[in-house]
């Protein structure tokens, strides 16, 4: 190094945040007297204009070419004052910061320890600067396309938006059909449009604009790369339909000899398919799969002389020796879109959902009063007894969430409103009979929310507060056992149907897609968004987003809202075509690598690679680094025998100061 | 050992997880004793067992390696080599002498700001129980 350091050390008050339990001109005071310390200050908020401009100032005025700033975590400011230095001439990695308030002031509240500690950081802060290196960052093309995995309406909304932006889009659905929960809903709530009647358009949409490439009844096996460049790999399952010579007929289903047997998963178990199957009449391709689990012929080897659909089929399109078939291409950005699981009913046995055919949840509910759903939208229960058109309703609200007894703390956001839906068009179908809602609160938070709940009160609709603790059979009723807490009175309700307003859990298949793209939980257990406040839809890892339900629960609106978000977000890259990589790769000192390629096996990138150089006329091996793989984790460096592979800015030399400067000052 | 000993401890924390969940701690004000001061790394695959050895030297009373939970490193294997080279460290310490209770490793993700606070109390207290280390000091270096 050539050029004497010059540092400067900004103390920021953050308000009272940082202040209240560290003394900043103490902290201050004492950093000017430490080696190579030009200025040091202190502001209310360092990180608003006036704060940046006195740096910028500082910077040209007194010749500083090293930057502290002891504010917040450098994970929530540190491209903002990078950018700032190197608005002012500095190379942006020229900086450091002490994190004194998520790391101390927040977490203390004595007064002499925080300023202590602060001191320890910013003097830990002042060895390393010193001994930081310019990088420059480094522009690679960016695939103008995109991935989205999941192609419920979070996935189709983003698709179409990228689409039409006029960039290509690879849309992933792991089942055979786009649609997703949505599809499964009769009306939405508040303003009861029919959910098919709006998301059917949009899934013709998806499957026939030019620049949708739709993967149905596929999953992503293997995502690489970075962001500009991540590199796919999709496994198309076999349908064992050949996807162009199928018409969507339907003669295969009806001929199929075991027509009907298998419970239907859009049903929710409630109708019934065959083994070879369009999911619901309205799919998206309407194209047959046959389950290979199901078909006769495919999992015993024999169906009658020949199988029937087979026979049935006029283009001859089904295929039994069809395979998986694995698509690889190459993306720019990726939309996670992967929905929600709804809560497992089973899980709470005091309500008898296991035992009760008459208990169902809000799922099964919507597929019930759906007119494309098993009874035509006839309300038929069957009760154990027979069939009953129910004259006693309970809905229960809060199944699975705001439990911490099933793990769920949260609340799922959209059961009030279902519930209050469900009850009206109940209302509608059953106009004499009685029902009932067993509540904790009412929360009607969203755009006209509240005045649909008063309108289903309206309509005869009653509310208890109460949180059942137990469902039972009495005669051919079934009980459920309540107080109400308004009136402290305990209940024996006798009722012919019970709904469970089960609440939104996390896939179960969730950490699959963790770790293709090393996403992060939050702690209810959806996929974590990188700020909860400034960047709900991107991730830790660059050039991946959130939309819908994986990143916690929603309605439609807020889902599509997200996936709106997380389009335009996705396609900042791909309109640049360009990204920036980082500069914090690793590098080799070639003098001193002996090629041993410890590295080289440690790498979980391979981006290291051994080369052949001439070394004082002998030809030798050693490590190489190739930048644009490399991300820095620097693994290989502390696998190195002669430390001569280093990440920068993360340098032995960089660390080994910041050890010292921390043990030293006790 | 004196009365109103503190022990000094230095941590390293990956940027991914482990320093992610100490930022949580404090948005959530969780608190905590100060006696931690927090060295922030890519991955735990980058701390170099010698780092852990240096601090110690350089007068540290306890180290922690925090990182995320093995299979959700951010860098898909960087933990696994932490853990492997970091347990084996752990061995190495105990056998020429030093306090295993001085040397700490965990895995603590983005969303556990409480389990950051149980580990940095186990941590502080398991140092304050071993004592001042007053082991191989080396000469104090003048940086």
């Amino acid at each position: 190094m050539t050029e004497k350091p010059k540092i400067g050390v900004y103390v920021c008050h953050c308000g009272i945040n940082i202040s209240a339990t560290v003394d900043v001109e103490t902290v201050a005071d004492y950093a000017l007297k430490l080696p190579n310390v030009e200025v040091a200050r202190t502001y209310s908020y360092m990180c608003s204009d006036p704060g940046q401009v006195l740096i910028k100032k500082d910077i040209k005025e007194h010749g500083l070419n090293r930057v502290i700033v002891a504010s917040c975590s450098p994970r929530m400011h540190e491209p903002t004052f990078r950018k700032a230095i190197q608005e002012a001439g500095l190379n942006p990695y020229y900086l450091e910061m002490a994190n004194i308030r998520e790391q101390c002031s927040w977490v203390h509240q004595n007064i002499d320890e925080g300023t202590a500690k602060s001191k320890k950081l910013v003097a830990a802060s002042v060895a390393k600067v010193r001994l930081l290196e310019a990088l420059e960052s480094k522009e690679v093309d960016a695939e103008p396309s995109a991935l989205v995995i999941g192609a419920g309406i979070a996935g189709i909304q983003a698709a179409l938006d990228i689409a039409d932006a006029g960039f290509k889009v690879y849309l992933v659905e792991k089942t055979p059909s786009v649609g997703g929960r949505m599809a499964q809903l009769d009306k939405t709530f508040p303003t009861l449009d029919c959910s098919a009647c709006i998301l059917t358009p949009k899934m013709v949409d998806c499957a026939s604009h030019p620049n949708i490439e739709l993967l149905s009844y596929s999953e992503v096996e293997e995502i690489g790369g970075y962001i500009g460049n991540f590199e796919v790999k999709v496994r198309k399952k076999a349908r064992y339909v050949d996807f162009d010579k199928c018409t969507g007929c339907g003669d295969c289903a009806t001929e199929c000899r075991v027509k009907d047997r298998f419970p239907s998963e859009f049903d929710q178990g409630m109708g019934k398919r065959s083994a070879i199957y369009l999911p619901f009449p309205q799919a998206v391709p309407a194209k047959y799969t046959i389950d290979p689990e199901d078909c006769l012929f495919l999992s015993k080897g024999k169906c009658g002389k020949a199988p029937k659909c087979a026979e049935a089929c006029r283009p001859g399109a089904i295929n039994f020796d069809q395979v998986d078939e694995i698509v690889e291409f190459k993306v720019g950005a990726v939309i996670v879109a992967t929905g929600f699981d709804p809560f497992d009913a089973s899980r709470k046995p005091e309500y008898g959902y296991s035992d009760y055919p008459n208990v169902i949840t809000g799922m099964e509910m919507e597929r019930l009063v759906s007119a494309s759903g098993p009874t035509g939208g006839k309300l038929k229960i069957f009760t154990g007894e027979g069939e009953i058109e129910p004259k006693e309703v309970a809905f229960i609200k809060c199944v699975g969430s705001r439990d911490e007894s099933v793990g769920n703390v949260y609340c799922s956001r959209v059961c009030c409103m279902y519930v209050a839906k469900q009850a009206h068009l109940l209302r509608d179908k059953l106009p004499d009979a009685n029902i009932r809602v067993y509540y904790m609160d009412v929360r009607a938070f969203g755009k006209g929310f509240e005045e649909f709940y008063d309108r289903v009160r309206r309509e005869n609709v009653r509310y208890i507060r109460g949180n059942p603790s137990e469902i039972f059979k009495r005669g051919d009723k079934l009980v459920v056992k309540v107080e109400d807490t308004l009136t402290a009175t305990p209940l024996e309700d006798e009722v012919d149907l019970v709904v469970l307003g089960v609440g939104l859990e996390p896939r179960d298949d969730m950490r699959q897609t963790m770790e293709l793209l090393r996403l992060s939980q939050s702690p209810d257990r959806f996929f974590l968004e990188a700020h909860p406040k400034l960047r709900p839809v991107d991730t830790a890892t660059e050039g991946v987003f959130l939309a819908g339900c994986c990143q916690g629960p929603k309605d439609i609106p807020d889902t599509v809202a997200q996936a709106k978000g997380a389009a335009s977000s996705a396609m900042i890259p791909l309109a640049r075509g360009k990204v920036m990589i980082s500069a914090q790769v690793a590098t080799v000192d070639e003098s001193t690598c002996r090629g041993c390629g410890f590295c080289v096996n440690i790498c979980p990138y391979k981006a290291i690679e051994l080369v052949t150089v001439n070394r004082y006329g002998h030809e030798i091996e050693v490590a190489r680094v190739n930048e644009a793989l490399c991300k820095g984790c620097g693994s290989c460096s502390a696998g190195c025998l002669s430390d001569s592979i280093q990440p920068k800015s993360f340098r032995d030399r960089q660390i080994l100061p910041q050890i010292a400067a921390l043990g030293v000052l006790k | 050992m004196s009365e109103n000993y503190e022990p000094n401890i230095v941590a390293f924390l990956c940027n991914w997880c482990s320093y992610a969940g100490a930022d949580l701690a404090g948005t959530s004000r969780v608190q905590y004793p100060a006696n931690i001061q927090v060295i922030r790394v890519m991955c735990s695959g980058r701390v170099n067992p010698l780092y852990v050895m240096n601090a110690l030297q350089q007068g540290a009373d306890g180290v922690l390696v925090s990182g995320c939970h093995p299979g959700d490193c951010h860098y898909m294997e960087g933990n696994f080599y932490a853990r492997r080279r970091l347990g084996m460290l752990k061995d190495l310490m105990e056998f020429v002498g030093v306090d295993p209770r001085r040397f700490h490793m965990s895995w603590v993700s983005a969303s556990e700001g409480n389990k950051w606070k149980e580990v940095v109390e186990k941590t502080v207290e398991d140092a304050r129980e071993a004592g001042p280390f007053e082991g191989f000091r080396r000469r104090q270096i003048d940086w």
